[in-house]
């Protein structure tokens, strides 16, 4: 197991991080409020990234479809979103996937709503 | 916010490998729950740069450093274990006292779950299998 907590870079040797310090700040930066980042900061949130992603990849694995045992797809990442608490910050990236047909009758439907309060609107406006 | 949006995500060679080191051999991801678990740790990085931030300005700091990030992982780790208190508490009215302990103690056992130091990084990771087991 503690080979799988350490990545392993092409010479095989073991590495703390496997994920580029640069791009993690990249993304760091982009939060509108921070100036500067502190390298142990860096490291920590590139590690932390890593744990949660195998954590992720393996709880939706493990809860996922029955059916699918061998594959890990995007419903059981889906369904985890919107199952576990700890997972709920991912509920709106992660949207459960409906039919096109479905969708569409969805916003033909929101639009005839729309229409009809239009309608007593201008029927309010003329009286 | 960053120039393009390549650059907010994190490279798919090293997410893949990531994941398939955690998974079981022989499992396969589709392309589609890969991209998605990239986006996720995207998002998860401004989560906890936020969290932190936070905590930097609480020190009327304007570097983020080492325990602003492990102040952060704690928070997020409380409003998860807040819910789950929540949740929970709501299960208790129906449930004896011994139960509740058996409860404290899952919520101990799921605390070490999630990501810290690397230095708690094998209990973190025999926690979790004994967490995810039960």
């Amino acid at each position: 197991m503690a080979d799988v907590a350490v990545g392993k870079d092409k010479c095989g040797e073991q590495r703390l991080v496997s994920l580029p310090l640069s791009r993690i700040r990249v993304i760091m930066k982009s939060s509108p409020e921070v100036s500067s980042i502190n390298q142990e900061a860096l490291v920590l949130t590139a590690k932390a990234t890593e744990l949660f992603v195998q954590y992720l990849a393996t709880y939706s694995y493990r809860h996922g479809s029955g059916k699918e045992k061998k594959a890990l797809t995007y419903n059981d990442l889906a369904n985890t979103a919107e199952e576990s608490d700890t997972f709920q910050f991912l509920a709106d990236i992660l949207p459960k996937k409906i039919l096109a047909s479905k969708y569409l009758k969805m916003l033909k439907e929101k639009k005839e709503e729309d229409e009809d309060d239009e309608g007593s609107d201008d029927d309010e406006a003329e009286s | 916010m960053a120039e393009r949006p390549e650059d907010l995500n994190l490279p798919s060679a090293v997410i893949t490998r990531i994941i398939k080191e955690a998974l079981p051999e022989g499992v396969n991801i589709s392309k589609e729950a890969q991209s998605a678990i990239s986006c996720t740790a995207s998002v998860f990085v401004l989560y906890a740069t936020s969290c932190a931030n936070n905590f930097a300005m609480k020190g009327k700091r304007k570097t983020l450093n080492a325990s602003d990030v492990l102040s952060a992982m704690e928070e997020m780790e409380f409003q998860r274990r807040e819910q789950k208190g929540k949740k929970e508490a709501s299960e208790q009215k129906k449930k004896d006292k011994d139960k509740k302990t058996d409860s404290e103690e899952q919520d101990r056992s799921r605390d070490e779950d999630n990501e810290e130091d690397e230095e708690s990084l094998e209990e973190e990771e025999q926690n979790e299998e004994e967490d995810l087991d039960n």
